[in-house]
């Protein structure tokens, strides 16, 4: 039997240690009294360390910089574009935020200056902080894949920024006539959400079968295989027999130009047209990732993993699907469990304290129809300066799971979507 | 092995001045416990189809989890997660989910 955390274990001592301590600590009490957090991004990962960080210690002063007034959430946007939830049922606002004493400032930080400890906003104002997180979310490698730039996304939209673009996909779903093609195209890895594009596959599936089943869906990945594969795979064989041809890096999946005009994608061997397109660029650390030195030459940001400190900025942490936290996979949960950790590491060096050995857990559900859900888990640990997987514990549905195990997994899928948002954003 | 000090000593320095702040989020287990509120809901109130875990008590909560990770009580995904914990991580957070409920 392994030892307790780290964490855990000195939380215990701590309560015995008060009494003898008390007379000592008035200067770090001063500083955490006063400390300053800027947080950049309102979304799993943003929202959360703001919040957590009051939770933790409600005197250190929580400044949330976020463009958005509202925000729409990746997770549970298949929900939308394949017809079962309207868009408000994914739209969060920041009143919970603010009823906990954050300031939120709805602007765009367009730079983190680790030097002067401050972030530069758009409309010219200037936040200073003690320690600053970070969470941008993903932006895109525009023109990495010939033809797919900013410019094509109102006709071939990505859809993987929630928000006007899950709308546009819905409607032009909804405008396909029946027999009509639909082709989807995801990154290549590392991205954003791996199950997100066989749940897309699954939800417009169920949407075709429906309501317009003699319709199609052509899969063009660059991978050798995709998230949850096999569960998907048998789920669409059952449920939609004959609607899904996938083709992977195999079989002339790899797409090397958008030709938007022609609705067409363009692969080694051929051409695909499609009437309504889904392309999801190859994908990177949000912008203010490489404006402030974060990011490095793979596009994402390094950090040490246990109090997510970037290893290229001191003071600045990076969490969620911008940092490289490899083997957690780019998911809302791990952005959320990775922003509690990091808000419990920077409450406690700002009292004067190292921060706890971390411990993560990450649950990926996905919906292969609105009641038959499958799911991937994994426990992580911190050993040796890295996150490693927890040995013996996580993985998939069984494959030969039952459709009562299959039901309860879709509502709690739904379930989980509706305790993590209000956790987030109240 | 290196003591909580300062954060310890905030409470005390904080409940004298009558402010208080939520150290009391950072105590055993709470850390932990924190990952169980993405699906079981802040505190442990469920929103959804997950069981609500507030107001449990710690030796009932702390004996299931370890039913699931043993295989004794069945699940869907409880036994992948919890084979990721220890006993003494599980008791840990266990006694802060219990103790919070009270």
């Amino acid at each position: 039997m392994k030892k307790i955390s780290r964490r855990g274990f000195n939380r215990l001592l701590g309560a015995s240690g008060a009494a003898v301590a008390t007379g000592l600590a008035m200067p770090a009490i001063v500083n955490a009294a006063s400390a300053r957090v800027v947080v950049i991004g309102g979304g799993f990962g943003g929202a959360t360390a703001a919040r957590y960080l009051k939770r933790f210690d409600k005197t250190i002063n929580v400044t949330l910089v976020e463009p958005s007034t509202k925000f729409v959430t990746c997770p549970f946007s298949n929900t939308v574009i394949g017809g079962l939830k309207p868009i408000s049922y994914i739209t969060h606002g920041f009143d919970g935020l603010e009823a906990m004493g954050i300031n939120v400032v709805h602007d765009l930080a367009v730079n983190v200056d680790a030097a002067k400890k401050q972030v530069k906003l758009a409309q010219g104002q200037v936040l200073s902080f003690d320690r600053c997180i970070v969470s941008p979310g993903i932006d895109f490698k525009w023109g990495a894949v010939k033809g797919a730039t900013q410019e094509i996304i109102n006709d071939i939209p990505h859809a993987w920024k929630a928000g006007p673009q899950t709308l546009l996909l819905r409607k032009q779903l909804e405008a396909m006539p029946d027999g009509g093609v639909f082709i989807i195209s995801p990154p290549v890895n590392p991205f954003r959400c791996p199950p997100g594009p066989g749940e897309r596959v699954s939800l417009v599936a169920n949407y075709f079968r429906t309501h317009k089943p003699k319709s199609k869906i052509i899969v063009l990945d660059p991978k050798k295989k995709f998230s949850k594969q096999g569960l998907f795979k048998a789920g669409w064989e059952r449920l939609y027999p004959g609607m899904v041809e996938y083709r992977n890096v195999d079989d002339d999946g790899v797409v090397r130009e958008v030709l938007a005009g022609k609705k067409t994608l363009v692969t080694d061997f051929g051409e695909v047209k499609g009437d309504v397109i889904n392309f999801i660029p190859p994908q990177k650390a949000g912008a203010i990732a490489d404006q402030s030195g974060l990011s490095d030459g793979t596009g994402w940001c390094p950090v040490d993993q246990q109090a997510f400190e970037s290893t290229l900025q001191k003071g600045v942490h990076v969490i969620g699907d911008a940092s490289i936290a490899a083997p957690m996979p780019k998911s809302g949960f791990s952005a959320s469990t990775q922003a509690k950790v990091c808000a419990a590491a920077i409450a406690e060096m700002l009292g004067g304290e190292k921060p706890g050995t971390p411990k993560f857990v990450n649950t990926c559900y996905s919906l292969v129809a609105p009641d038959y859900g499958i799911s991937v888990a994994m426990v992580y640990g911190f050993e040796n300066g890295k996150i490693v997987k927890v040995k013996g514990s996580g993985g998939l549905t069984p494959s030969d799971a039952n459709d009562y195990h299959l039901k309860q997994e879709a509502l709690y899928a739904d379930g989980w979507y509706r305790s993590i948002s209000t956790d987030i954003w109240g | 092995m290196k003591l909580r000090i300062p954060i310890v000593a905030g409470v005390l320095l904080a409940s004298a001045f009558g402010i208080g702040p939520a150290t009391a989020e950072m105590a055993p287990g709470a850390v932990l416990a924190n990952t169980c509120y993405s699906c079981h809901g802040t505190e442990g109130k469920s929103l959804g189809a997950m069981p609500t875990i507030h107001g449990k008590p710690a030796e009932y909560l702390s004996t299931t989890l370890k039913a699931f990770r043993d295989g004794q009580r069945p699940s869907t995904v409880m036994q992948r997660i919890t084979k990721g914990f220890n006993d003494a991580e599980i008791d840990a957070l266990a006694a802060y989910l219990g103790q919070k409920s009270k």
